[in-house]
This record gives structure tokens, C-alpha cells and sequence, in this order.
């Protein structure tokens, strides 16, 4: 199986338009899953009779199979964007709420009883306290959706979506190896790549983590 | 939409949609076929490696990074590469499938050893166990629960992705998503789409039934 440098060269402008078109899927998809499980976690961690239902819910989503939840999508919204992007937002959705749930809950009950004391209010406290010191553990949930979401924008190509991913059927089709390793290869660097800038976003917004040396 | 969902609830029930070599109840024999024989090979590989990592806190950095990788390796990608290299047959899909379950069993096993408090192994080595020993009778039945975990979430995305074996053109349920796709039968495609979700929620439920009911003396 042989790489042909040529077809690579004459589509940088295909593979730029894929690559950028996958990210935005993946992307928007995360960003809508963190707006949504915020408050969903917010509500499982302070009521806990609701706690085990979303848990169980998400988990529940979870087990449908991606390319299934695009194709039960299709009566709702068509072969489009919006169907790939509720789809992976879906399946964002079990990893940001259970690592939220899980943020929120290491939040020692001292740290919130002080801020409690000193006059703060809820939610105050849930912004200024509880949240930044759940961060660490939100932020891993949020590399792993990403990078989840990164890989299977390709799933959505079935349903005449999936950025990188058209790369596959187009190789399938021709028999032809190059543009299937060219799509490879470019997810797992988008996934490496958008990984690496969420560990920077996280060391700059929990400066008090970092150690004088 | 009414009407839809009362020609998928048609088509799921409808005798002759069951029967025959394109009949749901062979799809779904196939299905299972590849998902289970799939999970049982990444069982193989992932475990003793999961627990060797585990018991020898060597190769750490590989069982971590190998559930990113996991993660982000496409699927489809992998089968059509693998497809393209060594021709028609079966060999791309489970390739494909091991690829995907064995990062989930791997790291979920290595988590479970590392779960097992280090007071318990020496406690263990205290009383003159050896290494395989302490392996087995101690770290393993501990390491149990978060084992039978890394299996299930392993066999779900497994069942899932097996919808792939379709694309290129085996069986499986997937059958009826790629069929229905093409000829524009939307009906097809959602019924496939159902049962896949459908094996997948029952095979989960039906392993964590095995799981509550291996560890009952724990919860007593």
C-alpha cells in the first residue's frame, strides 16, 4: 500500500476545507454538550433523588450505537450539520455530565461551608468556588469529549456529513488507499492537537495550580 | 411522523421480515457473532496485558496513552485501510473491532489494579504469597468490578460499530441501515438502527445482571 504524494499535493485545498469543516462539527458539538450538562450537573449534584435518573439517562444514550442516533435523527432534522451536531453533542453528553457530577462532588464541604460564612450567596458560590475548583475534573471530561467527537465526526459521512471522514468513502469507492491514510492520519493529529490546546486553556484558567518553582 | 413510526413498528414485527437469509433473526445471529467473537479476541489481548501493567506498574505511560489513542483512531478509516490492504473478507472488521475494544479493556483493567490499596498487597506478600499469587487471589478479585466494566463498555461500542461489517458488504444489522440508506427506505434504516441500539441496551443490561450477581456477597 503506497502513499501517493501527488494526490495529496494536488488536494491541500480539499483536505484544508475537510479538516476545518470536521473540527467545526466537533467542536460546536462539545460547546453545546458543556452548555447543557452545566446546569444538568448542577441539578444532579445538589438534588439527589434526580442524580441517578440523568446519570442513568446519559448512560442509557450512551449505549446507542453513533450511526444509529444519525439515522434516528434523520426524520427530525436530514442529511445535515444539524443532525451530525446533535449527534455527537448526545454522545458528549455522558462524559461531561458524569466528570461535572464528579467535579462538583470533590469540592470539599469545608471550602463551600467558609464561602457559606462569609456571606456569599448559591450561586455565587457555585461560580466563584465550587466550579473553579472543579475545573481539573470538568476539564478532563471535556478532553475526552473532544477527542471522542473528533473521532467519530467520520461516522456521520454515512448520513452525507463527516468532514474528514468523506476521505474514507471516497477511498473505499476508488480503491484507492490515499485519501483513507491522509483522513487517519489528520483526525488523530486534529484530536492530538485540540487535546494539547485543552490542557493549555487549562493551566491558564487555574493559576493557582501552578507551583513557584 | 405518525406514520413512520407505525411502518417501522410494522416492519419489527411483521413474520416474513424475520425470516430467511435476510431475515432480522439471521442478521441479528450475525450481529452477535461478530460483536461477541470481536470482544472475546480483545478480551485476550487487553486483559493479561491490563493486569500485567497493572500488577508491575511498568508500561503505565502506554495503558494511558492507549485510551486516547482509542479514542480517537477513526473506525471507518481503519476497516477501509485494512479493507484496501487485504482484500475482501471478514479480517478488516474484526481487526477494526479489537482496535476499538481492546484501549477500553486495557485501561479500564489497569485502573482496577492500580484501585487495589497497596496495604492489602503487602498484607498479602506478608504471609508468604508470591507474586502470581498476589496477582490472582488478591489484586484480580478486586480489580473485578472495574474489569467487568471496561468489558461492557468494550462490548457496547463493539455491538455499535459492528453496523460497519455492512459497509463493506457483510452481514449483520448494519445490513439494514446500509441498504435502506441506499435504496432511500427510511423505514429500513431506522428499524436497523433500532435494533442495533436494542442489542446493545439488553447485552449491557444482561452483563451487568452476571456482574451483580457474581459479586451478591459484597452488597451482603
Amino acid at each position: 500500500m503506497t502513499i501517493d504524494w501527488s494526490w495529496m499535493g494536488d488536494h491541500t485545498d480539499d483536505l484544508t476545507a475537510l479538516t476545518i469543516s470536521h473540527l467545526q462539527a466537533a467542536l460546536t458539538a462539545v460547546l453545546l454538550g458543556v452548555l447543557i450538562s452545566l446546569p444538568l450537573a448542577v441539578i444532579a449534584h445538589r438534588i439527589r433523588p434526580l442524580r441517578g435518573l440523568l446519570l442513568g439517562l446519559s448512560n442509557v444514550l450512551f449505549t446507542i450505537p453513533s450511526i444509529a442516533i444519525f439515522v434516528l435523527l434523520l426524520p427530525v432534522s436530514g442529511l445535515t450539520r444539524t443532525t451530525t451536531v446533535i449527534g455527537l453533542t448526545i454522545y458528549t453528553l455522558v462524559v461531561l455530565l458524569r466528570n461535572t457530577v464528579e467535579g462538583l462532588d470533590s469540592v470539599p464541604v469545608k471550602v463551600k461551608e467558609a464561602s457559606k460564612a462569609m456571606g456569599t450567596r448559591p450561586l455565587r458560590t457555585l461560580l466563584t468556588v465550587e466550579f473553579p475548583l472543579a475545573l481539573p475534573v470538568i476539564m478532563a471530561g471535556v478532553r475526552i469529549a473532544t477527542v471522542m467527537s473528533i473521532s467519530l465526526v467520520s461516522v456521520a459521512t454515512y448520513i452525507g456529513d463527516g468532514g474528514l471522514g468523506q476521505l474514507f468513502t471516497d477511498g473505499f469507492q476508488r480503491n484507492f488507499p490515499t485519501p483513507v491514510i491522509a483522513g487517519v492520519v489528520l483526525t488523530l493529529l486534529l484530536a492530538v492537537v485540540a487535546d494539547a490546546a485543552l490542557v493549555a486553556l487549562q493551566y491558564v484558567l487555574t493559576p493557582w495550580r501552578r507551583r513557584r518553582a | 411522523m405518525y406514520e413512520l413510526f407505525e411502518n417501522l413498528g410494522a416492519w419489527l414485527v411483521s413474520g416474513e421480515q424475520w425470516s430467511g437469509s435476510d431475515g432480522i433473526a439471521h442478521r441479528l445471529t450475525e450481529h452477535l457473532q461478530y460483536s461477541l467473537l470481536a470482544t472475546l479476541i480483545a478480551a485476550a489481548i487487553g486483559l493479561p496485558l491490563g493486569l500485567l501493567i497493572g500488577h508491575t506498574g511498568k508500561g503505565a505511560f502506554v495503558a494511558i496513552n492507549l485510551a486516547s489513542f482509542g479514542r480517537a483512531l477513526p473506525t471507518v478509516g481503519l476497516v477501509v485501510l485494512v479493507f484496501l490492504a487485504g482484500g475482501l473478507s471478514m479480517l478488516p472488521v474484526y481487526v477494526a473491532l479489537v482496535a476499538l475494544a481492546v484501549p477500553a479493556i486495557v485501561t479500564n483493567t489497569y485502573a482496577g489494579m492500580t484501585a487495589v490499596a497497596p496495604e492489602v498487597k503487602d498484607a498479602a506478600r506478608g504471609q508468604g504469597m508470591r507474586g502470581h499469587q498476589v496477582l490472582l487471589q488478591v489484586e484480580l478479585p478486586l480489580a473485578l468490578p472495574l474489569i467487568m466494566t471496561g468489558l461492557r463498555l468494550a462490548l457496547i461500542q463493539v455491538v455499535a460499530t459492528a453496523t460497519i461489517a455492512a459497509y463493506v458488504s457483510f452481514g449483520g444489522l448494519g445490513r439494514y441501515v446500509f441498504d435502506g440508506l441506499a435504496q432511500r427506505d427510511l423505514v429500513q434504516v431506522l428499524g436497523g438502527a433500532v435494533l442495533v441500539a436494542a442489542v446493545a441496551v439488553v447485552l449491557d443490561l444482561a452483563l451487568s445482571g452476571l456482574q451483580r450477581f457474581l459479586f451478591r456477597h459484597r452488597t451482603a
